[in-house]
């Protein structure tokens, strides 16, 4: 049960081992980027774990209804943000990806330092 | 409700409300007026800010009138008063130098949004200075962020890409760093705004969670503040972007991650968590002194002069942290009087390099050879901006390497190491702007190309020649009446360490 309980836990840790190992050792640029969003990804759920409450219900008051628990509202509200800002760091990422093979014909970033070097 | 009592939230709502305003302002010069306005009353309210906070007072301002702990606080003191003066005062200098060069360099066309851009910029920054709240301080970490990678791959050539890409990276996996950390002091205390968590964790019982966040919190400040080793993004992005862009994100991009790296360390954590400040300084001097020693060492070798100011500016965040991690008033207050100084004098030089730029179109020492004798001004502003970076006595570097060795020898025998780390990187640094001020005067004029294909360029833009004379008048000025950085640190210093229990 205590294992069970802290699954999103460990599912958070390891995605964001695999997100943080795909950033530091790829080399092609795509890869470093989908790398980063997986990082991301596993704090969205860091978040979205520890909002929830045992029997917890969506946080909206109803008519009627008295004595419900409701689940944590505020991290999901950040995380909406958060995502917002992943999305926009992506675009950013892959519009300077698209310029950086337009400059170098190639998006492998050990290459890319070869050239410079020459 | 007066004009007055909505400074706080109008230091962010006008650079922000302005730049999409310049996307729509063609022709030539209009976006660059509007941005320069813009950024010029930004410059304006922070200094009335400033005044308030001077007398000690603290200002609390209820963004959408939700109160306190619940809605987001803005919050202004003495530390990001400093702070929103010394970006304000950065962007409008460069701003007001920028026009000729980046008018150049970008074309009719992409001129406005690179001002917009410029404006999201020094809006997060400013934002990141004001607010109160730890998780508003990571959309606007991100709205800075993200702005200035834009910024800096607008350089001239395809480096500044990488460069830029790499920057993204480090400084995305920064910012997903401090989100981590926040996220766990929420899950212990419930709360975001910086003195309800102060507060509350005194009550908190299980302190694991909070020591993993101080250690993801630290970490991912101190990638975007470039302390060493995380410095790696540092030099390619300074050197490769425009020039003018350098002078923004190096007197001022940096100071800013490292007030959050302060404000959460010593005001949050300090008083809460036992050990923390033997920890912060165990962990964090020695990697100060390395940072001082390794970034002194390559600027003396380097021969990029944008580089070598890089790597210097790797030296001067070692000596800020040096003084912070020392944990007394003494040291905080050298340490945030040196971030306000560090700023002014690396502006300046940061200036006055791109004033030569403007002629001499290369960045190598070569390439300066001799251009003291076309442009006698801007070479004797780089003298006082270089005199002000190793800290001669007269200008503002002075002032805080004063402080900084006065505060080291208070901590005994740890200290002295500490002060003799502080003295040899000085002495580095006098190595490297003389490396950087001997071909300019004494150098013979073959290799610099002025007067070959840069005719267009006989006399330098009045305006980056006036930017240029503020900065180092401003180096000059609080070498010589120090009051205002000096006792704003001191009321930042005693405010960081107060909670102390």
């Amino acid at each position: 049960m205590e294992l069970l309980g802290l699954f999103n836990y460990w599912v958070f840790a390891v995605l964001l081992m695999v997100g943080f190992y795909a950033v530091i050792a790829k080399t092609n640029m795509v890869k470093k980027l989908l790398g980063l969003s997986i990082f991301q990804g596993a704090v969205f759920l860091l978040y979205i774990t520890m909002d929830k409450v045992d029997g917890g219900t969506a946080p909206i008051i109803q008519p009627g209804v008295v004595d419900a628990i409701y689940s944590n509202p505020l991290p999901q509200v950040l995380i909406l943000t958060a995502i917002v800002v992943g999305i926009s760091t992506t675009a950013l990422g892959l519009a300077l990806i698209v310029r950086i093979y337009e400059a170098y014909g190639t998006i492998e970033e050990d290459e890319t330092q070869r050239l410079d070097i020459e | 409700m007066s004009i007055a009592s909505q400074l706080p939230a109008l230091q962010i709502v006008v650079p922000l409300l302005v730049a999409p305003l310049t996307v729509l302002l063609r022709g030539s010069g209009l976006a660059w007026a509007a941005a320069t306005a813009a950024s010029a009353m930004a410059f304006a309210i922070a200094v009335a800010l400033t005044l308030t906070a001077l007398d000690g007072a603290t200002i609390s301002y209820d963004m959408g009138g939700w109160p306190a702990p619940y809605g987001i606080e803005l919050r202004l003191d003495a530390f990001s008063a400093l702070l929103l003066l010394l970006t304000t005062g950065a962007s409008t200098l460069s701003l007001l130098g920028a026009r000729d060069s980046i008018a150049e360099l970008m074309g009719e066309s992409r001129e406005p949004l690179f001002y917009a851009a410029w404006l999201v910029a020094l809006a997060g920054l400013c934002g990141i200075a004001i607010t109160g709240d730890a998780f508003n301080v990571f959309v606007f970490m991100e709205i800075s962020s993200l702005a200035t990678y834009v910024l800096i791959a607008a350089g001239p050539d395809r480096r500044a890409l990488t460069a830029a890409f790499k920057y993204l990276i480090m400084g995305t996996v920064g910012a997903t760093f401090y989100l981590i950390g926040v996220g766990l002091v929420y899950m212990m205390t419930g709360t975001l705004n910086f003195a309800d968590m102060e507060a509350r964790l005194a009550e908190v019982d299980e302190v694991r969670p909070i020591v993993v966040a101080a250690g993801f919190i630290t970490i991912g400040l101190a990638l975007k503040a470039a302390i060493f080793p995380l410095h790696v993004w540092l030099p390619n992005a300074y050197s490769s972007a425009p020039n003018l862009v350098t002078v923004f994100i190096a007197a001022c991009s940096t100071k800013v991650a490292l007030y959050v790296l302060l404000r959460f360390d010593f005001f949050v954590f300090h008083g809460n968590l036992v050990g923390h400040a033997f920890q912060f300084s165990s962990f964090l001097a020695p990697l100060a002194v390395l940072g001082i020693l390794v970034g002194s060492a390559v600027a003396v070798v380097e021969s990029n002069v944008k580089r070598l100011l890089a790597y210097s500016s790797v030296a001067q965040l070692g000596y800020i942290l040096l003084g912070a991690s020392f944990g007394d008033v003494a040291g905080m207050t050298a340490a945030i009087t040196l971030m306000f100084n560090h700023g002014l004098a690396k502006g300046a030089l940061f200036l006055a390099i791109a004033a030569l730029a403007m002629h001499t179109r290369g960045h190598t020492l070569a390439d300066l050879s001799g251009a003291a004798r076309q442009m006698p001004w801007t070479a004797a502003a780089l003298v006082i901006a270089g005199a002000s970076l190793i800290g001669i006595p007269g200008t503002a570097g002075f002032i805080s390497k004063w402080l900084l060795l006065q505060a080291a020898l208070q901590q005994g025998p740890l200290g002295v190491v500490a002060a003799v780390a502080v003295v040899v990187g000085s002495l580095a640094a006098l190595a490297y702007v003389w490396r950087i001020i001997e071909p300019l005067y004494f150098g013979t004029a073959e290799g610099s190309t002025a007067g070959g294909s840069t005719a267009a360029y006989t006399a330098t833009p009045r305006l980056l020649l006036l930017a240029l004379w503020l900065a180092a008048g401003a180096n000059v000025y609080f070498g010589l009446i120090p009051a205002v950085p000096v006792s704003l640190s001191e009321l930042a210093a005693a405010e960081l360490l107060g909670h102390l229990r």
